[in-house]
């Protein structure tokens, strides 16, 4: 049982770092601001998920459990906001930039 | 081990290149989102010195609310900026420079020799405060420390914050003093900032009370707190949905002071029960530590606010 959690934290975690390393790469190459942000979002988004969810395996409390996962859906909801108010800004100010 | 060190490098050189690219950046405003960037990476740094208590202090009032009030004072020197830009205007003088850089670098060799170069362990009061921490019913060191044995600091550290807050007032037009901080911003447009100024203050409220509550045993105490309740007051204020209170108010004024107050108070009973100023009588430390953090967690959350809110613009 300890075998198969650690597997699938390795699994789920070393997926999680392949989305935050394209999401970075897409913030780096992406040529204008909102495709940047659709890059960084899906980073935050799948990355971070995938992230806590292999990390899930390795707690042993519950409610240890239930803050990673909290930390997971306040991200979402940051950082939904936060891309938002991003890409309104980059419309008022010509759609480039 | 190994992988360890290397993460710790890496961080390291991260937090010297940040600081580097900040002081390079021509503009206010990029080199304020870097500082905030910076602030979270210190945070890291102290979270892996196992400093837990600095880490969250550092990540809620270093980079969160600092960053908030350089953020908004970056937006009020932009007109200025673009105008005549105010860091490219007049460079100091080569000489001038090379000195600095000479005095800074002769400071940082002298620390990493001292570090570096120091033979056996470090002195340390450490044992002999956690000995006494179980009579104060603290089992965090850190709040142990800063609130009995330095509490003198700690007192002196929100009397502090009260006087910033008097230098912001203080640079209110006569017309505007004791009217509400800030530009009006209620102004119903964003509809996605003011769902999440709905969503997360319920939230928040719950974490900022866990934080200060856990502070007793676990990083934590009435700064993160205070901090997380300042920050969802802001959230409010930043969405439109309420202004900023008119600073004449009296609960603001009420609440801006009743901590130090308290803390002073508590203090002053010192004197009385057990044997001095800002000491607690054994029976009943706890409580009464747990009751002055409380009040001063609130006191805290309106000051970092008002803070943030700037100024009185608006007439009363």
């Amino acid at each position: 049982m300890m075998l198969v959690g650690n597997i699938a934290t390795v699994v789920l975690v070393s997926l999680g770092a392949v989305f935050f390393l394209a999401g970075t790469v897409g913030l780096l190459r992406f040529p204008d601001s909102m495709t940047r942000l659709h890059a960084l979002t899906k980073a935050d988004n799948l990355g971070l998920g995938l992230v806590v969810l292999g990390l899930l395996p390795q707690v042993d409390s519950v409610p240890g459990a239930l803050k990673l996962v909290a930390v997971w859906v306040l991200t979402q909801l940051a950082g939904a906001t936060v891309t938002q108010l991003v890409a309104r800004a980059v419309w008022r100010g010509g759609g480039r930039s | 081990m190994s992988l360890a060190v290397l993460a710790d490098a890496a961080l390291v050189l991260l937090v010297l290149g940040l600081a580097l690219w900040i002081n390079a950046a021509s503009r206010a405003f990029p080199a304020v989102v870097g500082y905030v960037a910076f602030g979270l990476l210190l945070a890291l740094a102290w979270l892996r010195l196992s400093a837990g208590d600095v880490a969250m202090t550092e990540a809620a009032v270093g980079s969160g609310v600092t960053g908030a009030v350089l953020i908004a004072a970056s937006v009020r020197l932009r007109a200025a900026e673009t105008e005549a830009p105010p860091l490219a205007a007049a460079p100091p003088a080569l000489p001038l420079r090379l000195l600095a850089l000479l005095l800074s670098g002769l400071v940082t060799a002298a620390l990493a020799g001292l570090v570096l170069w120091t033979t056996g362990p470090a002195p340390s009061l450490a044992d002999q405060a956690v000995q006494h921490l179980p009579g104060l019913g603290m089992g965090n060191a850190v709040t142990g420390v800063l609130i009995a044995y330095r509490a003198l600091d700690t007192l002196l550290e929100k009397v502090v914050l009260l006087l910033a807050l008097m230098g912001i007032w203080s640079l209110a037009k006569d017309r505007y003093w004791g009217g509400i901080p800030g530009p009006s911003r209620i102004q119903p447009t964003n509809g996605a900032l003011i769902l999440l100024a709905r969503l997360l203050p319920p939230i928040g409220i719950v974490v900022a009370v866990y934080i200060l509550w856990v502070g007793a045993a676990e990083p934590g105490g009435a700064f993160q707190g205070g901090a997380i309740l300042a920050a969802m007051w802001l959230l409010v204020m930043l969405a439109g949905l309420r202004d900023a209170p008119a600073i004449s108010r009296p609960w603001v004024r009420l609440c801006v002071t009743v901590g130090p107050a308290a803390f002073i108070a508590v203090g002053l009973t010192g004197f009385a029960l057990p044997n001095g100023f800002l000491s607690y009588p054994d029976s009943i430390a706890k409580p009464l530590i747990i009751a002055v953090e409380s009040v001063l967690t609130l006191s805290i959350a309106v000051i970092l606010g008002l803070l943030v809110a700037g100024p009185p613009e608006q007439e009363p």
